[in-house]
């Protein structure tokens, strides 16, 4: 006998009893449908802190002192500042290997002024490769070149926040704004990176040429240093971490290796993936459970159908069925029921993931991992939950099914 | 001899249930050749079903020999147990037996799925043959509850010969129907047997087994007599003595 006939004789008796039919394969619906859509909003919620990751710039790495270091604070409290040189940054760009872009960062804040505005924001000190760190782009104008850097010219690049507060509708372009009463001409303005995972507006922000706020802003006083550096690839990052720890030590030599702070941005990227991570498992586990459910749900009522059906078994013995296609009419009708059940579950996982989508301004990713994870997990509860009920009714005794009332 | 069908031979059967044997047949001797007609007699109790369940294969023996068409049964795995069923047997059962909520024609065609290298379209036209045969090709779509007891039974005799089976056993085929009902799907049977088919056929009526060619009487498990019936009544001649019925 083929397969094809006793596929065949599973799907009629499944159609035989619409009602049925459709019961077992609800908890299935619900199981898969449950699981595509947490998955999904695990994978949404996963993009969303990807996507911020990544706005902060690729393969980042972060140089500062260690402030909790004693010889730091002794420093500090002579005043003679942080440790990094800005000498160190050439140092850095030119002599570790892996290191694409390297730049100074100061920090400051200012009141800027442009006509009647006013607002308060972070003022960034930084040379050109910053901005090619940070993934910065400008949306209008320019941002500052290394000549206007080295000269240590008033220019600067506004955020998108900083330029609605302050102009308007009007371009700021060209235009000259008061920083801390300082003349300063706006180059550009960033396009916008939105909030960061901390919740920090990114676009809050004022970027000019280090030179001009270390001389500008910050007086005689030491600045408080950091260094960005970029490398060249991610796989790069562990040994150019290594490199600048064992390089600055070298370049001062009354520090330790406890003064710097060498920090990468996988460090922070690995932080939270690992915590979506966590997110999606709990997730998907719920979900697998009410699948795990379903399954049961679907032995259960196979089991009451074969009691249901010993006589139907007994005839179609009596005219000529072998245990086997009893057996496998069994769990064809299994194995149909959770894959069907599985079809309609993705499918109103996909429509439901996408209504949480929308609701919630997410963009939810069904993909093609968990509709395949779904589907051959459907299947594999309709051969496990089928089997029993299956060998059941393919071990009836012929004379007995046929007398069964 | 080629003609002997069935041989059986001191064929026992004991049913034990718990402590209790019964003991349904107690030593049967058995030939039945090709092209029989034969009713099988006997009061309730004394073992008809139980001889027919052994000659349609769906029991096995305690004791005995049983060889069918050549095939000598006791020593064929379950497997093979089931083809014979599927392609030498037809088994027509009192309550008739049919899947419900199927329809007449899916019920004919059922052996047929178990049948290996037919197409689509081949199992249509064996089913048809088979419902032709017994005159209840125009009910092919309706479901078992929307037929008359009569009409039901033609449906499980086609099916029983929609494989040709080279042996037709009916167990007490007329025993749910009203007499008219009876008388015709005797009709059936002889037309069948006229064709070629041997039949084997269980009733306690005495007027239902004067259609049969050779008559055996049961008792206790054992065979009371064998005896030939020299003028067998034809079903379609009575059929035709009957008054006529308004309904179609
Ligand atoms: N499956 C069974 N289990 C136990 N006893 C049975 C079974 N089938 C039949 N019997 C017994 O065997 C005897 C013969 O039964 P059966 O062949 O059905 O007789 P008949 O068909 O002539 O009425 C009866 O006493 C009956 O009770
Ligand atoms: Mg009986």
């Amino acid at each position: 006998m083929s397969i094809t006939a006793i596929i065949r004789i599973a799907l009629r008796s499944l159609l035989r009893n619409k009602t049925r039919t459709f019961l077992t394969m609800l908890g299935i619906i619900i199981g898969v449908a449950a699981v595509i859509t947490m998955l999904a909003i695990g994978q949404g919620a996963k993009k969303i802190i990807d996507d911020q990751i990544s706005s902060m710039g690729t393969n980042v790495l972060t140089i500062s002192s260690n402030w909790g270091s004693n010889r730091s604070t002794a420093r500090s409290e002579a005043g003679t500042g942080t440790l990094l040189k800005i000498e160190d940054v050439s140092a850095i760009r030119e002599q570790v290997q892996g290191v694409r872009y390297a730049s100074a960062v100061v920090r400051s804040w200012g009141q800027l002024k442009y006509g009647s505005q006013n607002w308060r924001t972070q003022v960034m000190g930084v040379d050109v490769d910053y901005f090619y760190i940070r993934d910065y782009q400008t949306e209008a104008g320019t941002i500052f070149n290394s000549n206007q850097v080295r000269s240590g010219m008033k220019v600067a690049v506004i955020g998108k926040t900083v330029a609605t507060n302050l102009f308007g509708d009007e371009d700021p372009i060209d235009k000259v704004i008061r920083v801390r009463n300082v003349p300063v001409k706006v180059v550009g303005v960033l396009k916008s990176k939105g909030q960061n995972v901390m919740g920090n507006d990114q676009d809050d922000i004022i970027i000019a040429p280090y030179t001009m706020v270390l001389t500008r802003f910050m007086g005689d006083r030491r600045p408080m240093m950091m260094i960005n550096v970029s490398a060249e690839s991610k796989d790069m990052i562990p040994n150019v971490q290594q490199d600048i720890i064992n390089l600055l030590q070298q370049r001062h030599r009354d520090a330790t290796s406890e003064d710097f702070w060498v920090r990468s941005q996988t460090d922070i990227a690995e932080t939270s993936e690992s915590v979506s991570n966590t997110l999606t498992i709990l997730l998907a586990s719920i979900a697998g459970i009410s699948l795990l459910v379903g399954g049961i749900g679907i032995m259960n009522i196979m089991l009451v159908s074969v009691t249901e059906r010993i006589k139907e078994i007994g005839i179609r013995m009596a005219v000529g069925a072998r245990k086997r296609d009893v057996l496998l009419q069994f769990i064809i009708e299994a194995i149909s029921i959770s894959l069907l059940g599985g079809i309609i579950g993705i499918v109103l996982g996909y429509i439901a993931a996408n209504v949480v989508g929308h609701t919630q301004n997410w963009t939810v990713s069904v993909n093609g991992w968990s509709v395949v994870l779904a589907v051959g997990f459907s299947c594999a509860i309709g051969i496990f939950f089928g089997w029993y009920p299956a060998k059941k009714a393919a071990n009836l005794n012929l004379i007995d099914a046929l007398r069964y009332e | 001899m080629a003609d002997i069908l069935v041989k059986i031979e001191h064929l026992t059967k004991v049913y034990t249930m718990g402590d209790v044997e019964v003991h349904a047949l107690r030593g049967v001797d058995l030939d039945i050749k090709a092209g029989e007609f034969i009713a099988i007699m006997g009061a309730s109790g004394s073992g008809k079903t139980t001889l027919m369940n052994l000659i349609g294969c769906l029991d096995k023996p305690t004791a005995g020999s049983y060889v069918l068409d050549g095939i000598n049964v006791h020593d064929i795995p379950e497997q093979e147990l089931a083809h014979l069923r599927n392609q030498k047997i037809g088994y027509v059962f009192q309550s008739f037996y049919l899947l419900p909520r199927t329809t007449a024609y899916e019920n004919v065609e059922l052996p047929l799925l178990y049948r290996t290298k037919l197409t689509h379209h081949e199992r249509k036209e064996l089913a048809l043959k088979a419902m032709r045969n017994v005159s209840i090709e125009d009910r092919a779509h309706h479901f078992p509850n929307q037929l008359s007891g009569g009409q039901q039974q033609r449906v499980a005799i086609a099916r029983a010969i929609v494989n040709e089976p080279v042996i037709l056993l009916a167990d007490e085929p007329t025993g749910n129907l009203d007499s008219r009902t009876s008388v015709e799907v005797m009709a059936v049977f002889q037309e069948l047997h006229r064709r070629g088919i041997t039949i084997i056929l269980v009733t306690h009526e005495n007027e239902i087994s004067q259609y049969a060619q050779r008559i055996i009487s049961f008792r206790d498990g054992r065979i009371r007599s064998d005896i030939v019936n020299p003028k067998p009544r034809s079903a379609a001649e009575d059929l035709m003595a009957l008054p006529p019925l308004d309904e179609e």
